[in-house]
């Protein structure tokens, strides 16, 4: 009887759609199982690999679940990313500085990014869209004025070693055919992420910060009555988030130590989509980091069966992940239609 | 003196506020500094039997955008925005050329009938984001941007060229006819390039259908408050609906004419940045960028604006990848310039200046 209600008192609210996209993880891996047996797909080192292709998009769906939630958007951090991976391989390579110094430079240029495109969105009040689109586009552009060829990171040691360094798992190891026994591995930006996301988790639930972001998406009119800084909270939203993409732009060049111009294109909405998937509602007040971490899962399942499959082009990726999020709106939709004519 | 100088202020004051104010400005602005740089700007000559000059060459080369900022100043009078008209470009341009095929002799289709498809499925595009927005009541920033993200993917995959037996999609389709050059070229014996008649003709049906109908009222309505405009009988569902869909018609015709220029279909180049060209241009037309009042002179002012703009930059040396650091900066000042907040704060600043002089 307890258990029923508790059920009903978890599932009845906004978690409904978190439940169907964990739901549907599990349904996908095991499918995936079935499927792709023969291609190791039941390998712990799958799952891995999932986390660790996926390690900077992790950070990056965090930093969304955010800004969604205070009611905006950013759908700048794509470029923020790439403009990221290029300063670190321009740093690097080309003006031989360390790894330390470049990854703290940034860091801090996210935060600055950020807090300029915070304060035009809190204390302007200009569209999040605008400026964010605005932010894209400048992003992009100072990327290819660094350099338009690729710079690949082949000399710094230290950057060099915390992109390869192996941290072996001890359980889920499987035997070679040689009679090995091959313990699956992460590299650090999984660490990194999965860090950074517990981190997010606690400062939504637990500070006053995190309790204002909800307010604040819930009803601004009403935050701003109970006596909230209103453009505070959105304005710190915003410098978070952009210290949260360049981190995740810090841990995708861990992945592909190299930086050129047409990087992360399209990744906002990789993470918009995360962060939809995972149970935020997009006009805001609503959403957990750890949904956006099942819904960057999710993605990174469609990404392996398509992988596993080997005749499908790389653009499915973009498109089936689109009809996802396409999907996933419609039915926040309906939800939220249903939940009006019912308190009607 | 005092009374001169405040009917000075008051004239100045009701000149900035007029409503082409701001694009005209800006556009003398860049011919201004066009002009000083090359002295021979102005200069329109005929060579090979058509015009030629740089004014005649910012022109034709704005007719896209010109088309493309009027469904975006409809989209945006609407409250909304949409971010896929790019995609939606080249996913018309894939599909038109798809269909003509590339032969030396023969189209596969007809012209006639293959761009009447593209345009077909540009407002297809258009209504699929018109439908999320306007009955799904998404916004209309996140849905637009499934298409942005899906509609190159779609259009790589639409992109299929036979090679070795086998059809491999993502490649570049070349068109080998003479006569689908005309679309974004010249039509012969004629002077005048013909993007700009589709653009002129684009123009002048939207404002026909926007001042001769009540469609442009009704747009405004919605975008003020549609809850209103819904008691007082509007169907604010549908004016939005049909504004992405007229959204999408246009991409897909910029699109054409872009694939008719270049003589093939690019999936990755076709409208690449023309999302934010068309919401500068409209930015940058005076529109109310929350939606209500649109003026249609004014975007398509800041359409040609920004392409005399870009045409400047590109002769600057600025390559096509930087292009958008400088637009970016312009669209952010053009936004800020036009917030309330910060005419609410200098007014507030002036005030307080005021008083410490009086008490002074």
């Amino acid at each position: 009887m307890k258990i029923t209600t508790w059920f009903k008192t978890k599932i009845s609210g906004n978690n409904f759609l978190l439940f169907i996209t964990i739901a549907m993880f599990i349904l996908m891996y095991i499918a995936g199982l079935v499927i792709y047996s023969d291609q190791g797909f039941g390998n712990m080192q799958t799952l891995m690999n999932m986390l660790m292709d996926n390690a900077g998009l992790i950070i990056a769906a965090a930093g969304m679940t955010i800004v969604i939630i205070t009611g905006g958007i950013d759908i700048s951090i794509g470029s923020v990313i790439g403009l990221v991976c290029m300063m670190l391989a321009f740093m690097m390579e080309k003006m031989g500085m360390g790894a330390g110094a470049s990854i703290a430079i940034v860091l801090i240029f996210g935060i600055i990014f950020g807090f300029v495109q915070g304060w035009l969105i809190s204390y302007l009040k200009i569209q999040p869209f605008i400026v964010t689109l605005a932010g894209m586009f400048f992003c992009r552009g100072l990327t290819a004025m660094i350099s338009v060829n690729q710079i690949a990171i082949t000399t710094n040691k230290v950057f060099l070693g915390m992109a390869n360094k192996n941290i072996k798992i001890p359980f889920g190891a499987i035997v070679n055919k040689r009679g090995i026994k091959l313990y699956p591995f992460i590299h650090p930006s999984v660490v990194i992420a999965l860090i950074t996301l517990i981190v997010v988790w606690y400062i939504l639930k637990y500070t006053k910060f995190g309790r204002s972001v909800f307010a604040l998406g819930g009803s601004e009119q009403s935050a701003l009555l109970m006596g909230l800084n209103v453009r505070r909270t959105k304005l710190f939203a915003y410098v978070l988030n952009g210290f949260l993409a360049a981190l995740a732009g810090f841990v995708f060049c861990l992945n592909t130590t190299s930086g050129f111009v047409e990087q992360a294109r399209g990744f906002e909405m990789e993470a918009i989509a995360s962060a939809v998937i995972g149970g935020t509602l997009l006009t805001g007040g609503v959403g957990t980091a750890i949904g956006s971490f099942f819904g960057v899962l999710i993605k990174a399942i469609i990404e392996t069966y398509i992988r596993c499959n080997g005749t499908l082009s790389s653009w499915w990726n973009k498109i089936v992940l689109s009809a996802l999020l396409c999907f996933f709106i419609v039915l926040q939709s309906v939800f939220a239609s249903m939940r009006s004519k019912h308190n009607s | 003196m005092g009374t001169n100088s405040n009917n000075f202020r008051g004239g100045f004051k009701k000149l900035t506020e007029m409503r082409l104010f701001l694009p005209i400005v800006a556009l003398i602005l860049v011919l201004l500094v066009n002009i000083i740089k090359t002295p021979t700007f102005f200069n329109v000559s005929i060579q090979n039997g058509v015009l030629y000059g740089y004014v005649i060459d910012i022109l034709n080369r704005s007719c896209e955008l010109v088309i493309l900022a009027v469904g975006m100043t409809l989209v945006i009078a609407t409250g909304g925005i949409d971010i896929s008209v790019g995609a939606v470009s080249a996913l018309a341009a894939a599909i038109c050329i798809r269909m003509l095929g590339s032969s030396y002799d023969a189209y596969a289709v007809p012209m006639g009938i293959s761009i009447l498809i593209g345009l077909i499925a540009g407002m297809a595009c258009g209504a699929f984001n018109g439908f999320l927005v306007a009955k799904m009541r998404i916004q209309a920033m996140v849905a637009t941007l499934i298409l942005f993200t899906a509609g190159r993917g779609i259009a790589q995959l639409i992109s299929a060229r036979e090679i070795g037996g086998k059809m491999v999609p993502g490649q570049i389709i070349y068109v080998r006819m003479e006569s689908f050059k005309a679309f974004g070229g010249f039509l012969p014996n004629v002077v005048v390039p013909t993007p700009f008649f589709i653009a002129a003709a684009v123009v002048i049906i939207a404002y026909l259908f926007l001042s001769k109908t009540a469609f442009g009222l009704y747009i405004q309505a919605t975008g003020i408050n549609s809850k209103a405009g819904r008691l007082v009988g509007i169907n604010s569902t549908l004016i939005t609906f049909l504004c992405y869909v007229i959204c999408g018609l246009t991409a897909a015709l910029a699109g054409i004419i872009s694939s008719s220029r270049i003589y093939s279909s690019d999936a990755n180049n076709i409208g690449l940045y023309m999302e934010l060209d068309a919401i500068l241009a409209v930015a940058l037309g005076g529109n109310n960028m929350s939606g209500g009042k649109f003026s249609l002179a004014g975007s398509v002012i800041g359409a040609i604006t920004i392409q005399a703009l870009t045409t400047s930059l590109y002769a600057m040396g600025v390559t096509a990848d930087q292009l958008p650091v400088y637009k970016a900066i312009v669209v952010i000042l053009i936004v800020s310039i036009q917030s309330e907040e910060l005419k609410r704060w200098l007014n507030s600043r002036s005030k307080k200046n005021a008083t410490i002089k009086v008490a002074g």
